[in-house]
């Protein structure tokens, strides 16, 4: 076997020796890496620092790879000599490996420009994995960072720092963010929008120095004046590592020097990836380097071709809620170039096509880049636009969903990362029967790169397999295309604290009845009651704490739990209905008393007359605790319904959920407060209790399911607790108990909660407790309304 | 001829929310939306419901009794109506000086 030696475990090394694993090779393959690490997707370490993914997650091949395919596999080496003529390369330690062929996928370094001071402590590059963590490790909230560079990489470091709590700031040379690019006004659309996320921006500042003892304290520019930095990114661009190829004498500019089939000026080896020189050009993107990576593994295993000839550069920014996409030559400076542009700045959208004799030479997309494949499509086929000039802007009516995948042609990329066509996709989706995405990138490593892609590879499937299940998502509506699922792994990765800033960046800025109240539920038990609350984004019976009736009037319950009052009680009550003409007096199914007609402006009197707090008879939180008589009075009670009924309501009273949570404790299976039937329940028998969940009583019924069955009270008070909490943060807002129980099955929900390892038992009720201290009887606010909100306004002065 | 009257401070009316003024015996919804204040009979043409107590979406609020949705810069229903409901009556607003103004017709004033 011949003995082929890969220098570089990176993405472009690895995707190569992917791609040779396809052909019947006959190497004997050793990979050396540098990093410690498998093969990771480098790209993808600013979603890692943003808090969006962890590491496994962006793992691209797992140690069995490596084993499946027998290739060695050295890790934390770094070869330091090639021996040409000896055929051999050495590591730093002496050790020694023969090699027949050689690949280097050197890759490149992060670029430190000659500052004074760039050697002092908390002073970080970001390139690796190892950075990343040590970024993270770092960047506790409050930190004053400073990212030098406005580029690509510098502004998602800047946005991970953000998430991660830091007060960022990016520190750029050239006036215009992404200057390689963005236009002056494209910088300018983005500038906004970042600096919209909470990142300030510095532009045309040189660094002179790093300041500091020690460890960094600050930056100085040249035009005197200094910033405060307790932690420095220095993002100010990459370097090939070509030192090793110079030593071996292979041929070297900027890149080591490859000519269209990968080969070096030495015989037998190659190089392949960013440490690559291809016709005067060094690359730092993916695309083509994977594409160099099939054409090198097509020349090791003997063939003259296919050939690599260059690519359109292509970027596209990967910050949540930033979408900037860049391809082909974007300025204008040459002769015969011109420009059609859309500007809209109360959406912050810019578009700018650039054409060269009728020809699409280059793109800038900022704020929507949803048809972004569309342009790359047109730079490489170079085909005659003129005639389509008034469809340049935006994709015909048709596809207004998106790219319409019945339009586009076999050959037109769909995977600008793996470099994967729609050509490609189908037919393996025929050759193979692939029926999920899962399939689909497995099998043609499609929308494995920064996944922008996943989109319209579902949307290949659904056209083109007969069995394509599409995963469904269901979005909240319109104005916030996420799912539920989605929106909480946002509210917490991007530290979102107000419904705005959800709707500002993940939306259309403006909301409406249905979403607003699901994003402030959510962010309300993401955060344990620790989040911005707007009342503005409340339904009114939330601003007010009463239930509108359909009359504008309001009705008002107070809290009676387990359905207990006192006479002093009933008086009051009694007394509120006569001072304010409460016309209607009615005893609810709750166990409680309703008083309906108030008027609004009355409501915060009432409240403190009644001496009483809030029932939530208005919201979708916990309503009550029905009670029978149990053991207290009742001859055939086998438990205490009453005092565990009243401890459960003081237990969950004033959080809020998913909807409205109805509870019974009944002492008996006589079932007198119809227990099953309620969203929890709790059933005594003698010993024991049942506590079920996910029971109807409403437009359907449904008996509840058992959860648990435990010996002692304050199991089963905790039992509930655990179901609750759980209920509260996975449920999707509206979605009642029963509708919930169903779709999770009950199975899992008792796996999750009663019977789930301790300490995922004791984080649900932390998060029950700390909710629960932020929460609060919501009529307190009579003591200090909100301005106007129960009044109705007189006009300081009076129309004459 | 349009007067203006000065109805409240900008404080009494939180962004993206309603209050209402009471003008005689018209009850009128004043907003404070994104693109500045705006005002609107406090009367859902659907039920009568209050616009003034609707969540505002952009310059859209939606009343809280059956979610009939009512553009605030037109009057018109955008949403719920099957047949065109009518319109409802819209105001002249501006802001001066903190004070939120609504400009009525003086004729209709003195009626």
């Amino acid at each position: 076997m011949r003995k082929l030696v890969v220098v570089g475990n990176g993405m472009a090394g690895v995707a190569c020796v992917d791609q040779i694993l396809k052909y019947r090779h006959g190497f004997d393959i050793t990979i050396f890496g540098e990093e410690t690490h498998v093969n990771y997707n480098r790209i993808m370490l600013s979603s890692v620092l943003a808090g969006e993914k962890s590491f496994d997650d962006i793992v691209l091949n797992d140690i069995d790879w490596y084993q499946r395919n027998k290739i060695r596999t050295r890790l934390g080496v770094r070869i330091k000599q090639i021996a040409v003529n000896r055929r051999v390369v050495a590591d730093t330690d002496g050790g020694e490996v023969e090699f027949d062929n050689l690949i280097l996928a050197t890759g490149s370094r992060a670029f430190i420009p000659p500052i004074p001071g760039v050697d002092k402590k908390n002073v970080f590059v970001f390139r690796t994995l190892d950075d990343t963590r040590a970024l993270l490790a770092r960047a506790v909230p409050g930190l004053r960072a400073v990212v030098i560079g406005g580029g690509l990489l510098g502004l998602e470091a800047a946005r991970g720092l953000q998430v991660q709590g830091c007060n960022v700031t990016v520190v750029h040379l050239p006036g215009t963010l992404m200057e390689r690019q963005l236009d002056a006004t494209g910088g300018l659309y983005l500038r906004k929008r970042i600096e919209d996320l909470g990142v300030k921006v510095l532009l045309g500042c040189r660094t002179e120095s790093i300041l500091g003892n020690g460890h960094v304290e600050g930056l100085r520019f040249n035009s005197g004046e200094n910033i405060d930095a307790e932690l420095v990114v220095i993002a100010t661009g990459i370097q090939p590592n070509v030192e090793l190829a110079r030593e071996a004498g292979l041929m070297v500019n900027r890149g080591i020097i490859v000519d269209d089939y990968m080969e070096t000026s030495e015989p037998g080896i190659y190089a392949v990836g960013e440490c690559t020189e291809h016709r005067g050009q060094v690359f730092g993107l993916v695309a083509p380097l994977y594409e160099q990576g099939q054409v090198l593994a097509a020349t090791i295993t003997g063939n003259r071709g296919p050939e690599f000839t260059g690519s359109v550069p292509a970027t596209r920014l990967k910050i949540m809620g930033v979408d900037v996409f860049s391809a082909g030559s974007v300025h204008e400076a040459e002769p015969g170039v011109e420009s059609l542009k859309f500007e809209d700045p109360a959406q912050g959208v810019y578009r700018k096509v650039v054409l060269k004799d009728g020809r699409v030479h280059g793109v800038v997309l900022v704020g929507d880049v949803s048809d972004d494949q569309r342009y790359v499509h047109w730079i490489k086929s170079g085909e005659d636009v003129c005639g389509m000039r008034r469809q340049l802007l935006f994709p015909p009516p048709a596809a207004d969903g998106g790219l319409d995948v019945a339009q586009m042609p076999d050959s037109e990329t769909v995977c600008g990362c793996m470099g994967v066509t729609k050509g490609a996709i189908i037919n393996a989706i025929h050759e193979h029967g692939l029926t999920t995405l899962a399939q689909l990138k497995e099998r043609t490593r499609a929308s494995t790169g920064c996944g922008s892609c996943a989109g319209t590879c579902s949307r290949l499937l659904k056209a083109v397999a007969p069995d394509f299940e599409e995963d469904k998502i269901k979005t909240i509506c319109a104005c916030v295309p996420y799912s539920q699922d989605q929106l909480r792994g946002i509210i917490r990765s991007q530290k979102l604290k107000s419904a705005q800033d959800v709707l500002d960046i993940y939306g259309n800025g403006r909301g409406c009845e249905v979403c607003k109240p699901a994003i402030s539920y959510l962010l309300d038990v993401v955060w344990c009651g620790d989040h911005v609350e707007d009342r503005s984004a409340r339904f009114i019976n939330d601003r007010v704490h009463a239930n509108i009736q359909k009359d504008g009037t309001f009705s008002v319950v107070p809290r009676m739990r387990g359905g207990i009052t006192s006479p002093a009680e009933l008086r009051r009550i009694a007394d509120v209905a006569e001072k304010y003409g409460v016309p209607l007096v009615k005893v609810t199914g709750s166990q409680r008393i309703d008083l309906l007609g108030v008027k609004k402006e009355d409501l915060p009197r009432i409240w403190a007359d009644l001496d009483m707090p809030s029932g939530q008879a208005y919201t979708k939180g916990v309503r009550m605790v029905k009670t029978c008589v149990g053991s207290t009075f009742c001859r055939f009670g086998t438990q205490d319904a009453i005092s565990t009924g009243v401890e459960l309501e003081r237990r969950l009273e004033n959080l809020f959920t998913p909807h409205k949570v109805k509870m019974a404790v009944v002492g008996c299976p006589r079932n007198c407060a119809e227990a099953t039937v309620k969203d929890i329940g709790l059933v005594g028998q003698d010993g024991s209790w049942q506590v079920v969940v996910g029971g109807a009583a409403g437009k359907g019924v449904r008996k509840a399911d058992l959860l648990i069955t435990v010996e002692t009270t304050e199991e089963a008070l905790e039992a509930a607790e655990v179901f609750f909490q759980y209920y509260r943060e996975h449920a999707n807002y509206l979605e009642r108990t029963y509708d919930f129980v169903e779709r999770f099955g009950i199975e899992k929900v008792r796996k999750d909660t009663v019977y789930a390892p301790p300490d995922a038992k004791r984080a649900l009720i932390d998060r029950l407790r700390k909710s629960k201290d932020k929460s609060y009887d919501a009529w307190l606010e009579r003591n200090n309304p909100r301005p106007a909100q129960f009044i109705q306004i007189e006009p300081l002065e009076v129309a004459k | 001829m349009t007067r203006w009257i000065k109805l409240t401070h900008v404080d009494n009316v939180p962004p993206r929310e309603g209050r209402v003024v009471r003008l005689g015996t018209t009850q009128i919804a004043v907003f404070n939306t994104e693109q500045g204040f705006m005002a609107v009979e406090n009367r859902c043409p659907h039920g009568g419901g209050p616009l003034a107590d609707g969540i505002v979406g952009g310059t859209t609020v939606t009343c809280p009794l059956h979610n009939w949705r009512v553009c605030l810069k037109s009057g018109e229903v955008t949403k719920g109506c099957a047949d065109g409901a009518p319109p409802v009556r819209t105001f002249a607003v501006e802001v001066r000086n903190g004070i939120v103004m609504l400009g009525v017709n003086a004729a209709e004033a003195a009626a």
